[in-house]
């Protein structure tokens, strides 16, 4: 099981069911993809979040799996928000990525599209700072109340503030 | 936007049926929480009007911790996260590593896994089933839950010398070979084992008492679990037709025969038959392994990323070498990331792994299946009775290691 190399090509990409029906459904939103290690990773532009992920639930990848994101300081655009969708039909997973500035880290929230969503933005407010627009209870949800600073962004120490 | 601070200090107690309900605090040290959780409970007269849980108590930072650690140092932390599946945990995180690096197991490795993750999940369901008749008040059961877990505990003390914490998983296999005498003293245990699910059976199923408490208790229909991201035994309870081991095998799998106990009534007794089907199947499916298992070498011919034997470390140069540079220096994953799921005894436990290229992951999440199942006890729990917001916690079986990480 050599690793092969990624696809980065899109054009090469644009028969995967989930590219397509990105593709064919919302022109623009798809900023580039990946197809790496058996999984496939699409970028999508953030003012199109929500639109695309309602495309991709109706074309089966019903299931939201995970939401997280991924600090990359101290390159611009900093954050990186991941959504693991699952597809129960096809027995496939993708990954949804959209990138986010560090300067003011918000995007639309997604509870309205799956109600589970709420502790895992909750999560991803708590630990990276980032802002979910919309979001029902938007609050610290593993840390106290009063903590200072976001301990999973990069600059934030390991062994915290002393 | 609004700025952070709008955030902060948001009145934690708010009710939303004015003098009608009051506010009740359960924890964070109830004994029916399984771990440090806080429940928030809106109550009117003993309806429960709304359920807000209060997590965090058990946060200790692992996913920070683990972008300091070198690849193979990661693989204790993942144990204390769900610390009842412990061997489920190391399987996901080393799956995910191995999948980065493009590595392949030998035959030998890949059925011990399968036969111990096995384990694991009888080992869960059993600390599931007692605690969870213990909490509606039938005793007894806990008592016979836990003396067949004793000898899983020790199984997992022969293979990994460590009864709950086992870290028994390396990437590229196993730490070291089953030792002697392991073989028959599974054999043993799987020999007598489905009889004595037979005997919890017994207790439990068709006890009035039993059946009161919980058939049609903490309903939740499909529609919820899917909107909710239920997995596990909580959304198959609800009729949700899906189990990553046969739907998308990871570790071998797909070579092994087993069904997957689904029901549609979506209340407590639901679940409770799920998990006992699941008992009766794992054991199917530790004998399989055991049947299957072949000789050979029990980790990957892989001089870079794997330890070399003991032996060889002491009499051959190369060996030492490598030793050395695995240990103090750690081994580089080429760039990329990978999202490994499979199935906890609780649900979709999932590892997304990150890597620079570095020795050490650039992020690692995971995404564990108490956090997502806790969410459904408000929807499960509403209207309910306040007794019974003890059997839904116990039928979503959540690990609050699991939840706060």
């Amino acid at each position: 099981m050599a690793l092969q190399p990624a696809i980065t090509d899109l054009e090469l990409l644009k028969d995967r069911p989930a590219v397509a029906c990105l593709l064919s459904g919302l022109p623009g939103a798809v900023q580039s993809a990946k197809f790496d290690r058996d999984e496939l990773t699409i970028w999508i532009d953030s003012i199109h979040l929500i639109d695309s992920l309602n495309v991709l639930r109706t074309a089966s990848f019903n299931v939201l799996a995970d939401l997280t994101a991924v600090d990359w300081f101290p390159s611009e655009p900093r954050f990186e928000v991941v959504y693991s969708m699952l597809s129960y039909e096809r027995h496939e997973r993708i990954r949804i990525k959209v990138k986010v500035s560090g300067a003011d880290p918000y995007i639309e929230s997604v509870t309205g599209l799956w109600a589970g969503a709420s502790p895992f933005e909750r999560e991803v407010f708590d630990l990276f700072g980032i802002r979910f627009q919309g979001h029902p209870d938007l609050r610290r949800i593993l840390l106290p109340d009063d903590w200072e600073g976001h301990p999973l962004r990069k600059d934030y120490p390991v062994e915290g503030y002393r | 936007m609004p700025s952070i601070d709008q955030f902060r200090s948001v009145p934690v107690v708010e009710t939303i049926g004015g003098d009608r309900t009051m506010v009740l605090n359960m924890g964070p040290q109830h004994p029916s929480t399984h771990g440090v959780l806080r429940l928030l409970l809106e109550i009117d007269g003993e309806t429960i009007v709304r359920i807000r849980p209060d997590i965090g108590f058990l946060h200790t930072g692992i996913e920070k911790t683990c972008e300091a650690k070198f690849y193979q140092q990661v693989i204790p932390m993942t144990d204390r996260i769900d610390y009842l599946c412990p061997m489920t945990n190391n399987l996901a995180y080393v799956l995910a590593v191995e999948k980065l690096l493009g590595l392949e197991i030998p035959p030998r490795a890949m059925w011990i896994r399968l036969m111990l993750n096995e384990l694991s999940r009888i080992n869960s369901h059993l600390v599931w089933l007692g605690t969870h008749a213990m909490d509606i008040g039938a005793m007894t059961v806990f008592l016979y839950c836990f003396r067949e877990r004793e000898e899983i505990l020790k199984m997992f003390e022969m293979v990994s010398g460590q009864r709950m914490m086992t870290s028994y998983f390396r990437v590229g296999g196993v730490s070291m070979d089953l030792p002697l005498g392991f073989l028959d003293y599974i054999k043993n245990f799987a020999a007598y084992f489905p009889d004595r699910i037979e005997q919890y059976s017994d207790l439990l199923t068709n006890n009035p008492i039993w059946m009161g408490r919980t058939k049609g208790v903490a309903l939740i229909t499909k529609e919820d679990a899917l909107q909710l991201m239920l997995s596990g035994p909580t959304a198959r309870g609800s009729g949700i037709d899906w189990d990553l081991r046969r739907d998308m095998p990871y570790a071998g799998y797909d070579k092994l025969d087993f069904k997957v106990p689904v029901e549609t009534a979506g209340d407590v007794f639901a679940r409770y038959t799920v998990r006992m089907g699941e008992l009766r199947e794992s054991i199917s499916m530790v004998k399989q392994a055991i049947a299957n298992l072949p000789d050979g070498p029990f980790k990957a011919d892989a001089p870079k990323i794997v330890l070399p034997d003991r032996e060889k470390m002491k009499t051959q140069m190369e060996s030492l070498i490598h030793h050395f540079k695995i240990v103090t220096e750690g081994f580089t994953v080429p760039e990329g990331e990978v999202y490994q799921g499979v199935e906890s005894p609780r649900g979709e436990m999932g590892y997304y792994v990150v890597s620079d290229g570095t020795a050490k992951p650039y992020r690692v999440h995971m995404r564990s299946p108490s956090f997502a199942n806790l969410n459904a006890l408000g929807v499960m729990c509403e209207h309910n009775l306040l007794a019974d917001v003890v059997a839904a916690i116990g039928s979503i079986d959540i690990i609050l290691g699991d939840v706060d990480r």
